[in-house]
């Protein structure tokens, strides 16, 4: 891809004897709000260090903008980032700590002032200039840590776990303000977080990490719908996922004993995806079918705009989600019921690992 | 319940008392009465006898008589004597302290900065020359810098030299000895305040565009200055009323303050003389601190 704004090539980094990343290869364009996602110790922080340059690889290129950046130190690179607990200066007030970097910059102090002022009423810290940083709140401290970045006017801002310091509410409404924020300014973020729900939520493509790996790139739809493995499968959102096996012209779904008809890229495939809210249920009166799939109901999660069901049948648990479409006092289905699920089979996804 | 947390407090009330009271009782106890005695010699007259001063209430004449003099600081103002000495020590102490500074800061860095374990291992090697008597260590420097000593020792058998050098009874040696005995004085208070530093904060600087030197000035120096402040008051205070280090290690080149009273006490057994010296040295030195702190406590910030 020639057109990628920030290219990672090959870029390998070790610890000792252990291996943060393995060979990364990524391509994000400008203007991408991208996400790595992974639990921890999956090398994403690595790798943002790396794109900091706070850490040198071991091996592999990184290119911004078509300039080579690997062996840049941190502050010729002309990208910023945000830190998990901010690093916001405690010797200095608010004003100073966003003017920092540019007094680095040999701007006239009239610039110096004027771009300051913007950011300050952009991210909304008016009157708290003078403010020392242990004077504001959780909320004031993440925009002023990002005031402190933006003024820069960076090609690129690194957010390590931006929101994870901040209480839930505070949290969602964050997510969308950050995501504004990146529309209006246009400039390219890189997200690193271990919440798949922020990930989902903020990003227009996300990569998956796991021991120092990117098992899949893609836009949030294309991850979940089409998680390359069952790693990614369990990693993003419930799975469902069911063995397959192929008889005469039809796969048979092992767990659960049920023919399904071939997909029409008829390829050797070991294993399907079923997601929750792709499987229906329905209350039935006695076992006599033999065709379609029933089970019993295990567990029952009430959370009110849909319910979490743990269907057993064939000796085997798989997860329906329930809208709750229609305003009613009781659960129409509970405890120990019969249940008949069904799906639509363009709605399996069938896959190798 | 709330019986219960108001008996607490109640209880921690009073708790609270003795808390806050015991280090003031403490501080009257060994630090003013002390202090008040050594101001009532410093103002009575000087006696043959024991104690040799004449007691400052006299009822010997059954009457009350109160002997008080100042003639004991006008006379010591009045000999520039007294005043170089006073100067020598300043000088020492300022030397000192920037010397354990520029070596002290480093090192408490570096351990501060150093993986757990191997912290531990640097500050208990820190600690170790107290579990010596000061006495001797600043002896063995004597042993260390002769004529016969280990450094001429070898300088001799490299061949730089064919007779050994006199290093030793000059200001410099006192120096030496001085910065060596306090430069643990320096380091730890120093390491106290960067071992909470949040090297985050360093990336930060640098990614904001700070190059190293910058982010020193800028983002380390300010932070650590309360440690700065501390080490230097605990080197540089000491230094000005050390005597037992120019004892040992000095010569004849440059008097000490420390000494010249040690001398006035025991040499020539003039108490109120050396009373005076001592109560003025601390007012003299006192006050700038005093007056330094209130400077310096609008700096004081939480370091969270």
């Amino acid at each position: 891809m020639s057109n990628s704004f920030l290219e990672i090539k090959g870029v390998s980094k070790k610890f000792g004897n252990i291996v943060a990343l393995d060979n990364i290869n990524l391509d994000i364009s400008k203007s991408e709000l991208f996400s790595l996602l992974g639990s921890s110790g999956c090398g994403k922080s690595t790798l943002l260090r790396i794109i900091a340059g706070f850490e040198k690889p071991d091996s592999g290129k990184i290119f911004l903008d078509g300039e080579d950046i690997t062996l840049l130190p941190p502050y010729l690179r002309p990208l910023n980032m945000m830190f998990q607990n901010y690093a916001l200066f405690p010797h200095l007030n608010v004003k100073k700590n966003i003017e920092f970097g540019l007094k680095e910059e040999r701007h006239n102090n009239d610039e110096i002032n004027l771009r300051v002022k913007d950011i300050i009423s952009l991210l909304e810290l008016d009157g708290l200039e003078k403010r020392k940083i242990f004077e504001i709140s959780g909320g004031q401290q993440q925009r002023v840590a990002l005031a402190r970045c933006l003024v820069k006017k960076p090609k690129l801002l690194l957010l390590d776990e931006p929101l994870a310091a901040l209480d839930k509410k505070l949290r969602v409404q964050t997510q969308f303000e950050l995501v504004n924020l990146q529309y209006k300014l246009g400039i390219t973020f890189i997200i690193v977080t271990h919440d798949q729900e922020e990930a989902m939520s903020l990003s227009d493509r996300m990569a998956i990490m796991k021991s120092g790996k990117v098992l899949q790139t893609g836009n949030p739809v294309e991850v979940y719908e089409k998680p390359i493995n069952e790693y990614v499968a369990n990693f993003i959102g419930t799975a469902n996922i069911f063995n397959i096996k192929e008889i005469s012209k039809n796969f048979l779904i092992e767990e659960l004993n049920i023919k399904i008809d071939l997909p029409k890229n008829a390829q050797m495939f070991q294993k399907c995806l079923i997601r929750p809210e792709k499987i229906s249920i329905k209350k039935i009166n006695s076992n006599n079918t033999t065709e379609k799939c029933t089970g019993v109901v295990k567990e029952v999660a009430y959370l009110g705009s849909y319910t979490k069901y743990l269907v057993e049948s064939n000796n085997f648990q798989f997860y329906s989600f329930m809208q709750n479409r229609e305003i009613s006092e009781r659960l129409k289905i509970k405890w120990d019921d019969l249940v008949e699920c069904s799906w639509n089979n363009e709605s399996i996804y069938f896959f190798n690992e | 319940m709330s019986q219960f947390i108001f008996l607490m407090n109640n209880f921690l009330r009073k708790q609270n008392f003795w808390f806050v009271f015991t280090p003031y009782f403490w501080l009257v106890l060994f630090f003013f009465i002390p202090l008040a005695l050594i101001f009532k010699i410093s103002i009575s007259v000087s006696e043959w006898g024991m104690p040799p001063y004449r007691d400052f209430i006299d009822f010997s004449d059954g009457g009350i008589k109160i002997n008080s003099t100042l003639s004991n600081y006008a006379f010591i103002f009045s000999d520039s004597f007294y005043l170089r000495s006073f100067l020598n020590s300043l000088s020492l102490a300022f030397t000192s302290t920037l010397i354990c500074l520029f070596i002290g800061y480093p090192i408490a860095f570096y351990v501060a900065k150093s993986k757990e374990n191997i912290r531990n291992l640097l500050l208990i090697l820190l600690i170790i020359p107290f579990w010596t008597s000061f006495l001797l260590r600043v002896y063995a420097w004597k042993v260390i810098l002769q004529g016969s000593g280990i450094i001429n020792v070898i300088l001799m058998k490299l061949g730089f030299i064919n007779e050994p050098i006199s290093m030793l009874y000059n200001h410099y040696t006192v120096i030496l000895g001085v910065v060596y005995t306090y430069l643990p004085f320096m380091i730890l208070p120093l390491y106290g305040y960067l071992v909470k530093f949040d090297l985050n904060l360093i990336d930060a600087s640098n990614d904001l565009g700070a190059k190293p030197l910058k982010t020193f000035i800028r983002v380390i120096l300010p932070l650590s200055l309360p440690g700065i402040i501390a080490g230097s008051m605990l080197v540089f205070i000491p230094v000005v009323g050390e005597f037992v280090i120019p004892e040992l290690l000095g010569g004849s080149d440059k008097l000490y303050f420390g000494k010249i009273i040690w001398d006035e006490f025991f040499v020539n057994r003039d108490w109120p003389i050396a009373s005076a010296l001592a109560m003025s040295g601390i007012l003299i030195l006192v006050i700038p601190i005093i007056i330094f702190q209130l400077m310096f406590a609008k700096y004081n910030f939480k370091n969270e």
